[in-house]
């Protein structure tokens, strides 16, 4: 049947020329489309932009109608008051406990179940995991309010265990991991039996290198989640320097009283942004893994 | 029996003890609130714990029929699912196609593009958008009155976008629409990726329009991604909070309350644990009605 393609090369019939045309308005509509996938691309990275260039404004400039496109007179003023007046630096600090602290765990106890979970056989498996699964279905905010109340009752407001507590375990990664497990052939293991490896042997030899790209996966996610998670650390934290960066952030604008200072709080969300942007342009590839691992298999 | 059934817990017992670490913490911060949360929503319970009051289903009647916020919240979050997500779906089914048989290096950059609102946390847009739809000062009305656009829409006055009862839902809208649009697209050149090329040129050599591959090949096969990018869409967007905490507070006129932030309102910083409570019951309910409705209905599509 490859006679039926067509080739330009040779002569055209008038029929081919009909479907020539045909296939240019086709390739017109095509470009136009991806022009404007082109243009909703760059409407999504304007945001980013304008924050980044707000950072840079004084407020009289920030207030200006019609808005400075490029600041004509940028200024570190924001940046100062930001990294000098305000705990960024402990805000910084926070984040990067609770969202490592988060990803540490979540690595943990996503390798350990997924292993048990794809791997092991026992009464109940089926169950338990379930129970898990339906955990990651449900908005976390659905239990936010006794979680409140426990946290109370054991004071651990103003803590990084209060913080990190409830994500120690991590649905999305149980699930991950027992799909990954899953495409590990038995043999391997069986293999390390045989050579006598004990069961915690076996899981720190022969489980957790093999398992090593869904681990990346597993930790950028939930370092992600960690570090974006807003209600819960707005939640747990009541003192200044117990805050994460993007609460603390959302204060700097919601707390003042008359006019909104801009400036500084563009710069504190740069602050908060710039991290989290790094990790993604290194670990992309991870990103994407992670995100496609789950969703094509189930 | 019994002793067969001890027999296979003991030889699974390593299962136990890996799973067991999970399951620790689960039980504790996550099955217990869950039923405490469940137990709660028929009380009345403030701070002081001797003070809290068995009351049947009176928290619920009474939001249903007494609270004056709460109904409006459950629309306007429905509101929020009903517009998202779709939009959602159709951009990012519409932006995968095309750039799908662009080469790597382009791929990548569209990707990052539509990732990098995913990245950024949902508090540092919100803070930019809050700058951009000001009234006085914010570059939305600047662009519209450049492109002619406030003369059309507004007679020249210059838009209240978060102040107005008429925008303000639909521009928060666009805000969480902003972010949602990544894991979709992600999921969906991949699974544009695992349709197998033959069935393209079959259908070619058969004289199908690429139109006609689209609706007969690519959507159908693209049905399994669908059913999980519109699960986990609509999970994600019924919790939408923190816009509206930080742009609108639930204003002007309730317009953009919506129920989890109702629930942080009343149950966090009203402590009234029990109403709370109550109302994540009811989202809780929702939510799950949904995702079986939707399971169902794309199921039966699907077969």
């Amino acid at each position: 049947m490859a006679e039926t393609t067509l080739d330009y090369s040779r002569g055209l019939t008038p029929g081919d020329q009909i479907l020539r045309r045909r296939y240019m308005v086709g390739r017109w509509l095509r470009y136009l489309a991806l022009a404007v996938v082109v243009a909703l691309a760059i409407i999504l990275l304007i945001p980013i932009l304008w924050m980044i260039l707000g950072s840079f404004k004084i407020q009289r400039v920030a207030l200006a109608y019609p808005p400075e496109l490029i600041p004509s007179n940028p200024v570190m003023d924001n940046w100062e008051r930001l990294l000098i007046d305000r705990p960024s630096m402990r805000w910084l600090l926070n984040s990067f406990v609770v969202a490592g602290g988060i990803a540490i765990f979540g690595v943990l106890t996503s390798t350990c179940a997924g292993y048990a979970f794809g791997k092991k056989q026992f009464p109940g498996r089926t169950i338990f995991f379930w129970l898990i699964l339906m955990t990651m279905m449900l908005p976390r905010q659905i239990y936010i309010i006794p979680l409140f109340v426990l946290m109370k009752s054991f004071g651990w407001f103003n803590s990084y265990q209060g913080m990190i507590a409830p994500y120690i375990v991590y649905p999305f990664g149980i699930f991950l991991m027992r799909q990954y497990m899953q495409s590990i052939p038995d043999e391997l293991l069986e293999a390390g039996k045989m050579d006598g490896a004990s069961e915690t042997q076996l899981f720190r030899h022969v489980v957790l290198p093999l398992s090593r790209p869904a681990i990346g996966a597993i930790a950028i996610f939930a370092f992600m989640a960690g570090w974006n998670d807003y209600l819960w650390q707005l939640v747990m934290a009541t003192d200044e320097l117990w805050l994460t960066l993007p609460v603390g952030v959302a204060k700097l604008t919601a707390s003042g009283v008359g006019s909104i200072d801009i400036g500084v709080g563009m710069a504190g969300a740069t602050f908060a942004f710039v991290p989290m942007l790094l990790i993604f342009l290194v670990f992309q590839n991870y990103f994407i893994k992670g995100i496609t691992v789950g969703a094509l298999k189930g | 029996m019994l002793k067969r059934f001890s027999k296979r817990v003991w030889d699974g017992r390593w299962g136990y003890v890996f799973i067991a670490p999970a399951m620790i913490p689960f039980a504790i911060f996550t099955a217990y609130p869950l039923a405490q949360g469940l137990l709660l929503s028929f009380y009345k319970a403030g701070v002081n714990r001797a003070k809290w009051q068995y009351i049947g289903l009176k928290n619920y009647t009474n939001l249903l029929t007494r609270d004056p916020v709460f109904p409006t919240a459950i629309k306007n979050t429905f509101l929020f699912v009903l517009g998202v997500v779709p939009a959602a779906m159709i951009i990012c089914l519409f932006v995968a196609v095309l750039i799908y048989p662009l080469s790597q290096r382009k791929q990548t950059f569209f990707r990052a593009a539509f990732y990098m609102p995913v990245v950024s946390a949902g508090v540092v847009l919100a803070m930019v958008w809050v700058y951009i739809y000001s009234q006085e000062y914010g570059l939305l009305n600047y662009l519209f009155e450049t492109l002619g656009l406030l003369d059309l829409l507004n007679d020249g006055e210059k838009i209240g976008w978060l102040a107005q009862t008429n925008t303000a839902l639909l521009s928060l809208a666009i805000v969480v629409l902003s972010w949602s649009l990544g894991q979709p697209l992600i999921l969906f050149l991949a699974g544009l990726g695992a349709i197998p090329e033959p069935l393209y040129d079959a259908a070619k050599i058969d004289g199908a329009s690429g139109w006609q591959a689209f609706w007969k090949i690519t959507l159908p096969l693209l049905r399994p991604t669908m059913l999980f990018v519109l699960v986990v869409l609509t999970i994600a967007v019924f919790q939408v909070f923190v816009v509206v905490q930080l742009m609108t507070l639930g204003g002007p006129a309730n317009a953009t309350q919506t129920i989890v932030y109702r629930i942080w309102v009343t149950g966090i910083v009203g402590a009234k644990f029990g109403y709370g409570s109550a109302m994540a019951v009811i989202l809780l309910l929702i939510v799950s009605l949904v995702a079986v409705v939707q399971f169902k209905l794309l199921d039966r599509q699907l077969t």
